[in-house]
C-alpha cells in the first residue's frame, strides 16, 4: 500500500459521509466497511443550532484520517479560502480540491484545478486534486506539487462506473509510483474491484453506499470487492486474448466418432 | 452596525468578529470564519474589526462526500 503524503492507510477505501438515511447508519456503514478515510466538507452554521458541531463529534469518534474537500467550489479563489477554513477546523494539511467546471457533469475545471493546487500546495497544504484522467493535467499538477491524483471514474453521484477504462490505464502506465484514487462515479462493488485490477491504490466513494437500500451491507460489499481487485492485481492477471484457447488438455481425448 | 451572517440581515452592536461570535450563540463552537470572501484565522477573530455592511461566513463540519 502506497503512502499517502507520507501517511500509510490500512486499506485503499475512503468513504464519504453525506447522504446517509440517519447518523447511525452512517457509523455502522463506516464501521462495516472498515474505510481508512472520512471525508467531510463545511457548511454554513447557525449559532442557535449548531448542527456541525455533533457531527464533528460523530465524525472524531469514527476512528478514521478526515480528509475534508472544497465541494461546490467553482473558482481558485472559493476553494482556496475553503480549504485555509477546512484546515483550521479539521486540523489537518489534507485537502481534497474540487474545483468544479460544468453543472450538468460536475466535472473539474482543470485549469482552475492546477492553479488552485499550485496555490495550497506553495502554503502547506498536502492536496487530493478531484482531476480526469487527462495525461497532461496530470503532469501539471505533480509539477506543482501535488503528490496524489484523483481522476473521476464517471461523474459524481452517476454510478456509472469506470466510464474510460483506456485511459485509467494509461494513466497508470505513465505514473507507476504516484498513489492513484478513482475518486467518484462507483455505484457497485465490481466497478471497484475493477478500478483495483487496474493497479488503483483506493477508491473514494459516497453515493453508493449512502443510497443504498442497505448502506451498510453495501459498504461491506465495497470493502470485499477492493480487497479481492487488489489481490488480483498482486497476483499477476493473464493477458486476455482475442480467440479461444482451451482449458482442459486436448491430448489423450477419447476417439468416439 | 448592520451585517450579512450566512446571507442572513442581523443588526448587532460589536466591534470586532469575536464579538459577533459571542453575540451570535456561537461561543466554544468548531467553526471557521471568513469575512468579505477572506479567511480570518480564529487567533484573529479578536483583532478584526468589522465595518458596517460586512458579509460574514461562518462555517463548520458538514457531512461531505
Amino acid at each position: 500500500m502506497r503512502d499517502f503524503y507520507g501517511t500509510p492507510l490500512a486499506n485503499g477505501f475512503m468513504l464519504g459521509t453525506a447522504q446517509y438515511p440517519s447518523p447511525a447508519i452512517l457509523a455502522e456503514a463506516f464501521r462495516r466497511s472498515g474505510a481508512s478515510v472520512a471525508t467531510v466538507s463545511l457548511r454554513r452554521e447557525s449559532g442557535q443550532d449548531r448542527a456541525g458541531q455533533d457531527f464533528w463529534n460523530l465524525i472524531r469518534e469514527l476512528g478514521v484520517h478526515i480528509l475534508p474537500n472544497t465541494a461546490g467550489c467553482h473558482s481558485v479563489k472559493e476553494a482556496v479560502t475553503t480549504a485555509h477554513m477546512a484546515r483550521e477546523v479539521f486540523e489537518t494539511p489534507w485537502i481534497k480540491l474540487e474545483v468544479i467546471g460544468e453543472e450538468d457533469t460536475l466535472q473539474p475545471d482543470v485549469f482552475g484545478l492546477v492553479e488552485a493546487a499550485r496555490i495550497l500546495t506553495e502554503d502547506g497544504f498536502q492536496v487530493f486534486p478531484y482531476t480526469t484522467e487527462d495525461l497532461v493535467v496530470a503532469d501539471r499538477l505533480l509539477h506543482v506539487g501535488c503528490e496524489v491524483l484523483m481522476p473521476w471514474g464517471s461523474p459524481i453521484g452517476s454510478g456509472l462506473g469506470l466510464n474510460n477504462i483506456f485511459g485509467l490505464r494509461a494513466l497508470r502506465a505513465h505514473f507507476p509510483n504516484v498513489p492513484l484514487v478513482i475518486d467518484a462515479g462507483l455505484g457497485l462493488p465490481s466497478q471497484a474491484a475493477a478500478a483495483m485490477e487496474l493497479g488503483y491504490d483506493a477508491i473514494l466513494l459516497n453515493t453508493a453506499v449512502a443510497k443504498a437500500g442497505d448502506p451498510a451491507a453495501m459498504a461491506e460489499a465495497f470493502a470485499l470487492a477492493l480487497k479481492a481487485g487488489k489481490l488480483a492485481r498482486s497476483a499477476d492477471p493473464m493477458e486476455p486474448r482475442d480467440m479461444a484457447a482451451p482449458s482442459t488438455p486436448v491430448i489423450g481425448k477419447a476417439f468416439l466418432e | 452596525m448592520r451585517l450579512q451572517l450566512n446571507g442572513t440581515q442581523v443588526d448587532a452592536e460589536v466591534a470586532t468578529l469575536a464579538e459577533l461570535l459571542t453575540a451570535q450563540g456561537y461561543g466554544d463552537a468548531k467553526v471557521a470564519t471568513a469575512v468579505n470572501g477572506t479567511f480570518v484565522p480564529a487567533t484573529l477573530r479578536p483583532a478584526h474589526a468589522l465595518a458596517d455592511g460586512d458579509s460574514i461566513e461562518v462555517l463548520a463540519p458538514m457531512q461531505g462526500g
